[in-house]
């Protein structure tokens, strides 16, 4: 591929036409095209069931596709499987860490896995802890560690090898505010040196945070792809006014409201109405006579795409 | 705080298949480095039957005939302690273990996700067996030398007989292991387990099972223990050939089965 702008050649790590993945009779990706450059961050975002962890696993030459071509910097993963992955870092969805050994040895036995000699090994296992706010835990079993600093220890893991390509399947699910705050930084900072993430997600704001570009999967397939921003802006307004009424009032509240925004969305506890100006639809309410419980007016999110695209909220 | 990371810690080629298994290896090594009382304890079971039944017992019998010699009873019993340990041990690491590390710590998922491949995790899996029971074996054959149990240069074979009844046993049960859904089944493996242990010419001569003495001898456990009898008394016969042709088959067929079942259930 040619940049171009500059005419230089930008290098593919992830190239995937037409790719498909079926279980027995189930069809977890149906056909999709995707591609990544290099020093990108490019995120999969999608309810659970749409497919992310599967066209996950194939990018991770871990699961042969069924149908389609999927390259791996310029490499089929069927073929070169062992040769793809020695190049990736791979931080699964749930932490798979070595439970029967301490911090310091999941990573040094590891590295050691990839074939990187043993001093090499042992000082990138320091540096690591380092990175990831470890340091003082590299004697401590798995079991004491916290949710926050498995998910730590297992980015950390998976940098070992100085990885070209990093997989992250949700980063951060399960863990609290502070913890996600931390891991967001490392990642951001292994972002900015240049390595190339690849993500998924189903929280908005991960995405919006750290994602230059994005897909949104759905059932198997993209149904939308570009920039969080440039998302927001094609498939929402500028404002989201929400409105909470009583229990149950939403659905017959709903019309009341519909010419008031662009779009109204139903959710089970409340209405969102969008529109260019949500201070004016909430003003316009209380004109009307309806007197919502709360209001809050707000910026369009991803979330509100996802809705859009998807129709339906992220708790399934 | 290191807030880059400036070190590049990498290896552009996958290790080689021998390097692959001493780097399983090395992962249980590091395991067991802090967990050694564990693995001193598979090393008493066959000692404490050896003294209750080949010494206990082995006191209310005369002599007794193995392949037209007579020899004590407790050289009779020994050398089938020798082969059941060597059976215990393999399918205790290759079932058990292997069951947790495969449904439960997830571990061989973490492994392929480096350059290693599933007949890596197979043939290392099975290795850290034979390690393992090879140690046993060794105290073992040390005790029984100890005990004035061994009375040929045969005997120096017992060890790599040893290790070539724990590779057969691993690879199978390892096999076997793949299959299992619950812990549940392996109770079954247990059922299996001990009549092969209590019949397989281990206490008594097959002979005494009149009629049924054929299903003894096509069973696993019954080809180790003749081998490990006739090299540790040295009556020698062309039942220890075809013992070491049956072992290294059932091996075979078993790592191959390992390693095609690893694929399908974790290069899904």
């Amino acid at each position: 591929m040619v940049n171009e702008a500059s005419g230089e050649s930008v290098e593919l790590m992830i190239s995937a036409r037409g790719l498909t993945k079926t279980f027995g009779e189930v069809e977890a990706v149906r056909g999709i095209d995707v591609d990544v450059r290099r020093a990108e961050a490019f995120g999969f975002l999608g309810p659970n069931g749409a497919g992310k962890s599967s066209t996950m696993r194939m990018i991770a030459a871990v699961s042969p596709p069924t149908g389609g071509t999927l390259e791996i910097f310029g490499l089929d993963p069927t073929a070169h499987g062992a040769g793809i992955r020695a190049r990736l870092g791979v931080c699964p969805q749930q932490d798979s860490l070595d439970t029967e050994l301490n911090v310091f040895d999941n990573l040094y036995i590891y590295g050691r896995y990839f074939g990187i000699p043993r001093a090499d090994v042992k000082a990138r296992a320091h540096e690591l802890l380092e990175f990831v706010q470890l340091t003082d835990k590299a004697d401590s079993r798995i079991d004491s560690l916290s949710g926050g600093m498995k998910r730590r220890l297992t980015i950390a893991r998976s940098l070992i090898n100085s990885p070209d390509l990093l997989l992250l399947d949700e980063p951060t699910t399960g863990l609290d505010p502070q913890a996600r705050h931390v891991v967001w930084d490392r990642l951001f900072r292994l972002k900015q040196q240049g390595v190339t993430l690849v993500l998924t997600t189903h929280y908005m704001d991960e995405a919006e945070q750290l994602c230059d570009r994005l897909v949104v999967m759905d059932k198997g397939r993209i149904v939308a792809e570009g920039s969080p921003l440039a998302l927001i802006a094609e498939h929402s307004t500028r404002e989201v006014a929400e409105l909470r009424f009583g229990v149950g009032e939403h659905e017959g509240t709903a019309a009341r409201v519909s010419d008031l925004g662009e779009r109204v969305e139903v959710l089970p506890d409340r209405l969102l109405v969008y529109a260019e100006d949500g201070e004016e639809v909430v003003t316009k309410v209380h004109e009307r006579g309806l007197s919502p419980v709360a209001t809050l007016v707000r910026r369009s999110t991803l979330e509100d795409v996802f809705l859009r695209l998807t129709g339906r909220t992220l708790v399934d | 705080m290191t807030t880059q990371l400036t070190g590049v810690a990498t290896a552009r080629t996958a290790p080689n298949p021998a390097q692959a298994v001493g780097l399983m290896l090395l992962r249980n090594y590091l395991v067991y480095r802090s967990a050694w009382k564990i693995f001193v304890t598979g090393f008493i079971e066959p000692v404490l039957y050896l003294f209750s039944i080949g010494i206990g017992v082995g006191e209310l019998i005369d002599t007794f005939e193995f392949n037209g010699r007579a020899i004590p009873y407790a050289e009779f019993v020994a050398p089938a302690m020798l082969a059941a340990s060597a059976m215990n041990g393999a399918i205790y690491s290759s079932t058990f273990n292997v069951f947790f590390k495969l449904k439960f710590d997830k571990l061989y998922d973490q492994i392929l996700a480096t350059p290693l491949s599933t007949g890596d995790v197979a043939r290392g899996e099975i290795a850290w067996g034979l390690v393992r029971g090879g140690v046993y074996s060794a105290a073992f054959i040390v005790v029984m030398l100890v005990m004035g149990l061994i009375s040929s240069w045969w005997a120096v074979l017992a060890l790599p007989a040893a290790l070539l009844i724990g590779f057969a046993f691993s690879a199978v049960g390892m096999a076997l292991t793949t299959y299992m859904r619950t812990w549940q089944d392996f109770e079954k493996v247990t059922l299996l387990q001990l009549p092969l242990f209590l019949f397989s010419a281990t206490f008594f001569p097959i002979s005494a099972l009149g009629g049924w003495s054929w299903l003894i001898e096509i069973s696993p456990l019954y080809r180790g223990v003749v081998l490990c009898r006739e090299l540790t008394t040295g009556a020698l016969s062309q039942a220890s050939v075809i013992s070491v042709v049956y072992l290294v088959v059932m091996g075979l067929i078993g790592l191959v089965v390992v390693r095609r079942r690893l694929s399908l259930l974790l290069l899904k």
